[in-house]
């Protein structure tokens, strides 16, 4: 080998390694800020966790309580938003995918969808306080669920049309080629095809607004007693989060961790759970 | 075949359009009943096309147009209130890739027949068990029914895309390039169930591969840029091609 060459090869090994090392670095520096949150979130909110968290509702200050209200108000409100917001996105999705290849009005849609998906939840959360609830006059949980539904939708949409565009052609031409109707075949190979796709990107929709506080704040507010009644404010996690931690009293501020610790495992757990979809999707 | 043979499929004065783009230019042929006819010339000839206009495949698409008649027992398909899912019931189509459905064998099979009948499970059974044999399939998966499509091998799935296309008991099975994408050997399975299916069925198959159309077929079609060159039984146009044009081909000189 001349030294020419070599003097090359070296040069090239070291750049190798310098951004091998580079690329190492920057991941375990953005390892580094989730596993801080993480632990402090562990390290405060630990302390807090019993049982009378999920059976008490959240307290006076200066006396016991857990977080029972906001929980159940949560997941009512996210609930109702992904029975609203799921059928909405994987019809439109479908329509995306199935039917308007090609056609202007996709275009715009997709446009448009993607504006709604990088909108500030908190203009969300504006447009639903002007246009529900201001006209009805009170806070409530529909309106909190709304908002959620229109965080939940954009991303819906999207991946549905995008798992579904990811179908082979040719699959599809296969179950038309035996005179399946359209509808059949969207419904029993296309759907199938993408079931896991879609799934999860419903999950990570859920992830998403699970942790929402600031659509809520003008919509679903607060409330410091349990109720199951979506035609009134209701209690939810993010924003008794958000009062109890900015509050003076220990005994909220613990609760505050608490609840975050509580929706940061409710988040891992869908993220592993679409983890869990994504390889299941994979040809074995 | 030495008596008369019944013509299956007639094609008269048949073009085909890309948008503006004309892909087929005049094809004139009488296919017979329950025998295989191939198609064979070079790529971008139109052979494919054609293949897709007997099934209507092409009317999904926008901008794909035929004019012409094709005759299916005296019918034409191409007239305007034709049923093309009727249509596809009667002439089933195995695709160049493997095309299993993402479920088990067993529905894989049930799919298509589940769209004209309403059959028991044991009688279901029984169809995709005959199904499977016909497409001498079932030796290999009797045991795995139940296991998803997708884990067979190449030449397995196509035997199960097959499989699929059988049981809804068609009259007429249409093949592009089914063993392009398969190993010598599974090829050589695919050429053996063919010559088997002939009894029952008439087959139309395109196939890159001369040899291919040689071993498999009754009759042979050799097209070029759109135009069919020459059509007739396969022994007389290997031995003895009426045209020049065929003659180059099948020595190899071009294509």
């Amino acid at each position: 080998m001349s030294t020419a060459m070599n003097v090359r090869y070296l040069r090239r090994r070291f750049w190798n390694i310098f951004n091998l090392g580079m690329a190492v670095a920057m991941t375990l520096f953005g390892l580094f800020w989730l596993v801080w949150i993480l632990w402090t979130t562990l390290s405060y909110g630990a302390t807090a966790l019993n049982l009378e968290l999920f059976t008490g509702d959240t307290p006076a200050p200066g006396s016991i309580g857990g977080l029972r209200n906001a929980f159940v108000g949560s997941l009512l409100m996210i609930g109702v938003a992904v029975l609203i917001g799921t059928p909405v996105g994987i019809l439109a999705g479908t329509y995306l995918a199935e039917f308007a290849q090609g056609s202007r009005l996709a275009g715009v849609t997709r446009f448009f969808n993607d504006i709604l998906l990088s909108a500030p939840s908190i203009v969300i959360g504006l447009f639903i306080y002007a246009v529900v609830v201001v006209p009805i006059g009170n806070f409530s949980g529909f309106a909190g669920a709304l908002s959620l539904a229109i965080l939940l939708l954009p991303v819906v949409l999207r991946t549905t049309d995008e798992m579904l565009g990811m179908v082979p052609g040719t699959m599809r031409e296969a179950a038309l080629a035996l005179g399946a109707p359209h509808w059949k075949m969207i419904v029993q190979v296309s759907y199938r095809a993408a079931r896991s796709g879609i799934l999860t990107g419903v999950l990570l929709a859920v992830a998403r607004i699970s942790g929402e506080t600031a659509p809520l704040l003008f919509t679903a507010l607060n409330n410091q007693f349990f109720s199951m009644n979506l035609d009134k404010p209701i209690a939810n996690v993010p924003v008794v989060i958000f009062q109890f931690a900015m509050s003076p009293y220990p005994e909220w501020q613990h609760l505050a961790w608490a609840g975050a610790l509580i929706a940061a495992m409710a988040v891992l757990v869908l993220g592993l759970v679409s983890r869990f979809l994504i390889k299941d999707r994979s040809p074995r | 075949m030495s008596e008369p043979q019944k013509t299956k499929i007639s094609v008269r004065h048949l073009d085909f359009f890309y948008g503006s783009n004309k892909a087929l230019i005049d094809i004139n042929l009488e296919m017979p009943e329950n025998q295989v006819t191939a198609f064979i010339g070079p790529s971008g000839c139109g052979k494919s096309t054609l293949l897709r206009v007997f099934n209507r495949m092409y009317s999904l698409y926008p901008g794909q147009r035929a004019t012409g008649e094709v005759l299916l027992d005296g019918e034409n398909i191409l007239a305007p209130g034709m049923d093309v899912n009727m249509l596809r019931a009667k002439i089933g189509m195995v695709f160049q890739k493997p095309t299993p459905f993402p479920m088990s064998i067993y529905d894989n099979i049930a799919f298509g027949i589940k769209l004209y009948e309403k059959l028991r499970k044991v009688e279901m059974d029984e169809r995709v068990e005959q199904a499977l044999r016909q497409a001498a399939l079932w030796e290999e998966v009797k045991d795995k029914l139940k296991t998803s499509g997708l884990g067979l091998s190449g030449g397995q799935q196509q035997r199960l895309c097959i499989a699929r296309a059988v049981a809804v008991q068609p009259e007429v099975i249409l093949l592009d390039e089914p063993t392009s994408a398969l190993d010598p050997i599974a090829t050589l399975k695919i050429e053996e169930l063919v010559s088997e299916l002939r009894n029952q069925f008439t087959i139309l198959i395109v196939t890159h591969n001369m040899q291919q159309a040689a071993r498999v077929s009754d009759y042979t079609a050799f097209m070029y840029i759109g135009e069919m060159v020459e059509f007739g039984p396969t022994n007389q146009l290997f031995t003895n091609p009426g045209k020049k044009q065929t003659e180059d081909y099948i020595t190899g000189r071009y294509g």
